[in-house]
């Protein structure tokens, strides 16, 4: 007998950035194991490099569609600008992915790479739009479990099965308190969906409620595991400095940014009435992110140890935009994410290029000369580097004077302060690196200089220079970035 | 925007422009040299243009300026522009910066190319400083100052240069960032960061967030932690630029914010203090440069103590004061540069600038000898030199704010002849105490092609100080004010 089922009427624009991601990853699936193994690599890449460039390109259309938030398919996802624009950074990071990605031989399972790696942003895409509780956890294991693939999928790498099965383990971690906060949550009010959440509370006068404040608090600790702050920061340096590296520079943009983005509009939809207590504790989680990654990465020699504390640090930075909670701090925070990502994969991909050459991790000992012997890639880190620090010329700066005018305007002064003090320490080890590019030369440390010169990889140095470009240019045209950001984050009840 | 806002812009945007020419051309060594020397003359042509066009009746109001929204929400315009004072600033930066060029061609840098466009992206961040006016944008030329000097110290710098940049960067960012939160504070408070929009500010601790950053940068005591080690490992045109511009941009911000952007009460509240702290670095400069046992040594710390005196010119809050201060940046300014590459001659000739290694270089090397003579003679402000002009101005303000001031001043003048003496009978006159020192050739012509000029333009200003003093502040509503401490 068959049973109807009621579908709702499904937007599909909505969905698109997803979908076309989506249907990427099954064409490079179906190409891993249909094509002779010499043209999986490359079918693959470009299938999935077209179709980050297409999910680019639908985001950007819902962009401009979406000028008043609506709910579609039943409330389970949301069709706004804040949404989109979420979905256009993964894009758009992505996309810078695939071409530092492209260079890398694994010994099996290259066309495998591509797809789990479309797999993950399309968890993403649908992750930034999704408004309701399921959808949201549906979204978020969507785009782990690739993850956790992807980090262990290096099998000639010992790190690399390490770093997948630490991530899944303290990943698990993560989700189970997610989902327990949301049990919580739907127990405290019986609804689901987001803005369902905050009418439930005001109405029945919840406020205080035990069980509801217990789940959100839950939610925060698992909101702070994929985000990587502290103090639920435990499993990045390993799991960083084990997976491939375009992989890490993958997760410190994009998976950073989804989690971010996640965090501001979950709190600031579902939670308003909360929001004296949960401001707090996310100026709480900033401080301890500060504070730990900046003291972290000062004592760090290898390269992705050292970035992924300060990926840990920059979890504070962004996340001072969501504790701001005002339009103000959606803005900052949709504005940093933009060069932030690109500073990241940039520092990554030349990180991945180094270690390309030299077939060993990376460390501050051997980029020594490196700014003289390749001076693309010395000079983009040195912009990176700078950029992560917040200095002028670049758009880390920007960022970080928006979320500190943010917190500013919140009325925290003291935060101003702390994360100025993180800026001043974090100094330290960004000038290090480029200390070590430009100030020692290999023989002044006793290391034998790197031997021949690599082939010229062409998607490699596109992809540096793509991040180079956006770092830079963010700075100088902040007002068309903002302005995308302010329209988007005009989307959030705030 | 303005008549003539071309003129400000193109201060800025040449040298810009030149870097990125510098670093992007493949040209080879000698011509990427020459280039930036020729970019450099033609800043200093753009600012003898820029002198022509400005106003100085109306010194304290900004002239030339061009304004563009940068990010609007925040109200943060990219604006620029010249004040009385600020186009003298300019114009020792220009001067200064053609002369480090023209040294660093003479002396052949490696990594040529990287090294000029550095040269020249420095010189447009310090211009940029004198000309921003709006509190972000200055803050971001601020920066952009660090950032070539960083990696010039740290590349072409001596064997300690690692240690000597970190020193320098830690200390400036520390002063730094605490002049950004003052901004952030500054600026959301008023909804404005455009320096001319914003009502003068009463709070004395944004007053100390923009002072911390100037004191590091200047360095006034106790803050000059980094001073000995830049300026001994930065390259000697480095080095030159360091104290001759870098430190003026930190008075340029006492004057141009600490003081005209607050209001005069608030000022004054802290008067006393800085002016004991510019007091103390100027004896205490003085006397660490009289025992300073090589020549760089002596010309660092002599910074420090003539940064304290233009200290004490800014902080007497009056007309005189402000005058000599502004005269004097321009002729420290010059000297220090002179007497850096000086130091460099002599190094580069004797291979060291120890006094225990130096000695008798006036033998057979009459260019030298003048050179160091008339350069020395006048950093120690002999009457009828600029620097006296100067000293005496500064002198005049500051005893109005109490005798003891000009006594401490008066002093300090005295210890600067006893350095100043020092330093160049070592050099010059005693008995050779190695045979590096007796070693090596007169001034050869491209050496005197950058050092003749730095020295004519202080002579002019020793014949005729009124050039700057009397083209600063000018003759507008405020100037009453200005003259009886603050607005």
């Amino acid at each position: 007998m068959a049973v109807a089922l009621a579908t709702p009427p499904v937007d599909w624009l909505a969905l698109s950035p997803a979908l076309v991601l989506l249907g990427a990853s099954s064409v490079a699936l179906l190409a891993a194991v249909l094509l002779p193994p010499a043209r999986r690599r490359p079918v693959a890449a470009t299938v999935t490099a077209l179709a980050f460039a297409g999910a680019l390109a639908c985001a950007s259309l819902l962009l401009d569609r979406s000028p008043r938030a609506e709910p579609v398919i039943a409330g389970a996802v949301v069709r706004d600008r804040f949404g989109a624009l979420a979905a256009a950074i993964v894009a758009g990071a992505g996309l810078l992915s695939v071409g530092v990605s492209y260079g890398r031989r694994f010994r099996k399972h290259n066309a495998e790479y591509y797809g789990l790696l479309a797999a993950s942003a399309a968890g993403m895409a649908f992750l930034v739009t999704a408004d309701n509780l399921m959808a949201i956890f549906l979204g978020l294991e969507w785009l782990s479990i690739a993850l956790y693939v992807l980090c262990a999928l290096d099998v000639d790498l010992r790190g690399s099965l390490e770093a997948g099965l630490k991530y899944l383990i303290v990943g698990g971690f993560g989700s189970a308190f997610l989902l327990f906060g949301f049990a919580l949550v739907y127990g405290a009010t019986g609804e689901l969906g987001l803005p369902a959440i905050a009418e439930a509370v005001s109405a029945r006068g919840l406020e205080g409620d035990a069980l509801l404040v217990a789940g959100l608090g839950m939610v925060l600790a698992g909101l702070g595991f994929k985000a990587s702050a502290a103090p639920f920061h435990m499993w990045t340096p390993d799991v960083y400095e084990g997976a491939p590296t375009p992989v890490t520079g993958f997760m410190s943009a994009a998976t950073k940014t989804v989690a971010v983005v996640l965090a501001m509009r979950l709190l600031a939809t579902a939670f308003p009435a909360q929001a004296e207590l949960w401001t707090w504790a996310v100026a709480g989680l900033v401080v301890a992110s500060l504070a730990v990654g900046n003291l972290a990465a000062l004592v760090q020699r290898n390269l992705k140890r050292m970035l992924a504390y300060s990926s840990v640090s920059h979890a504070g930075f962004l996340l001072m935009g969501v504790a701001a909670n005002s339009a103000l701090g959606a803005k900052a925070l949709l504005y940093y994410l933009i060069p932030y990502s690109a500073m990241s994969i940039g520092a990554f991909a030349v990180v991945a290029a180094r270690e390309r050459e030299l077939a060993r991790p990376v460390t501050l000992d051997n980029v020594a000369g490196l700014g003289w012997e390749r001076p693309l890639h010395g000079v983009a880190l040195w912009a990176f580097m700078l950029g992560l620090a917040g200095m002028p010329l670049t758009g880390g700066f920007v960022g970080k004077f928006y979320v500190l005018s943010a917190v500013y305007n919140r009325g925290w002064i003291w935060l101003v302060i702390v994360g100025l003090a993180a800026t001043a320490v974090s100094l330290y080890y960004y000038l290090g690196v480029v200390r070590a590019i430009y100030m020692q030369t290999p023989g002044e440390l006793g290391i034998a200089p790197a031997g021949g010169s690599p082939p010229r990889d062409l998607a490699l140095d596109a992809a540096i220079l793509l991040c180079l470009a956006v770092t830079v240019a963010s700075f100088f045209a902040v007002e068309p970035i903002i302005d995308l950001a302010g329209k988007a984050s005009a989307a959030l009840p705030l | 925007m303005g008549q003539g806002a071309w003129i400000t812009d193109g201060l800025v945007l040449l040298p810009l422009a030149g870097a990125l020419l510098c670093w992007l051309s493949p040209l080879p060594r000698v011509a990427v040299g020459v280039v930036a020397l020729a970019l450099s003359l033609g800043e200093v042509a753009l600012w003898a243009g820029a002198l022509a066009r400005v106003d100085f009746s109306q010194g304290l109001t900004v002239q030339l300026e061009e304004r563009a929204e940068w990010f609007g929400d925040l109200g943060i315009s990219y604006h620029v522009g010249l004040t009385g004072f600020s186009v003298w600033l300019v114009g020792l930066t220009a001067v200064a910066m053609a002369a480090g060029v023209g040294y660093a061609l003479w002396a052949g840098r490696e990594r040529a190319r990287a090294y000029f466009g550095l040269m020249l992206f420095l010189t447009a961040a310090t211009v940029g400083v004198f000309v921003a006016q709006d509190y972000l944008l200055f803050y971001v030329f601020w920066e952009a100052m660090l950032i070539p000097l960083y990696v010039l110290v740290g590349v072409w710098g001596g064997p300690d240069r690692l240690a000597a940049t970190l020193k320098l960067v830690i200390y400036t960012m520390a002063g730094s960032l605490l002049m950004l939160a003052a901004i952030i504070v500054l600026g959301l408070q008023n909804g404005t960061f455009d320096m001319v929009e914003s009502p003068p500010s009463s709070s004395v601790w944004l007053f100390l967030g923009f002072a911390a950053a100037f004191a590091v940068k200047a360095p006034l005591f106790p803050f000059h932690g980094w001073l000995p080690d830049a300026y001994r490992q930065a390259p000697p045109e480095v080095a030159g630029i360091l104290s001759g511009i870098v430190s003026k941009a930190a008075a340029y911000g006492f004057l141009a914010i600490a003081i005209l952007r607050f209001q005069g009460h608030t000022v004054r509240d802290v008067q006393e203090a800085v002016l004991a702290l510019g007091a103390i670095g100027l004896v205490y400069g003085s006397l660490l440069a009289f025992r300073a046992p090589d020549a760089r040594g002596v010309v660092a710390y002599s910074s420090l103590a003539q940064l304290g005196l233009i200290t004490l010119g800014l902080f007497a809050l009056n007309l005189a004061g402000f005058n000599g201060a502004v005269l004097q940046m321009v002729n420290h300014g010059l000297i220090s540069t002179a007497l850096f590459l000086l130091c460099g001659v002599v190094e580069q000739r004797a291979g060291s600038g120890h006094f225990s290694l130096l000695g008798g270089m006036a033998r057979g090397r009459p260019a030298l000898a003048t050179l160091v003579m008339t350069t020395g003679v006048i950093a120690l402000a002999v009457p009828g030199s600029t620097a006296f002009a100067g000293e005496f101005l500064i002198l005049t303000g500051v005893f109005d704010q109490g005798y003891g001031w000009a006594i401490v001043g008066a002093g300090a003048m005295v210890l600067a002849a006893m350095y100043m003496l020092r330093l160049i009978s070592a050099i010059l006159h005693e008995g050779p105490r190695s045979a590096g020192a007796t070693r090596g050739p007169d001034l050869r012509l491209g050496e005197l092609g950058v050092l003749v000029p730095l020295l004519a333009c202080l002579l002019v200003l020793s014949a005729w100080p009124a050039a700057v003093t009397s083209h600063t502040f000018g003759q507008t509503k405020e100037t009453p004010a200005l003259a009886k401490g603050g607005r």
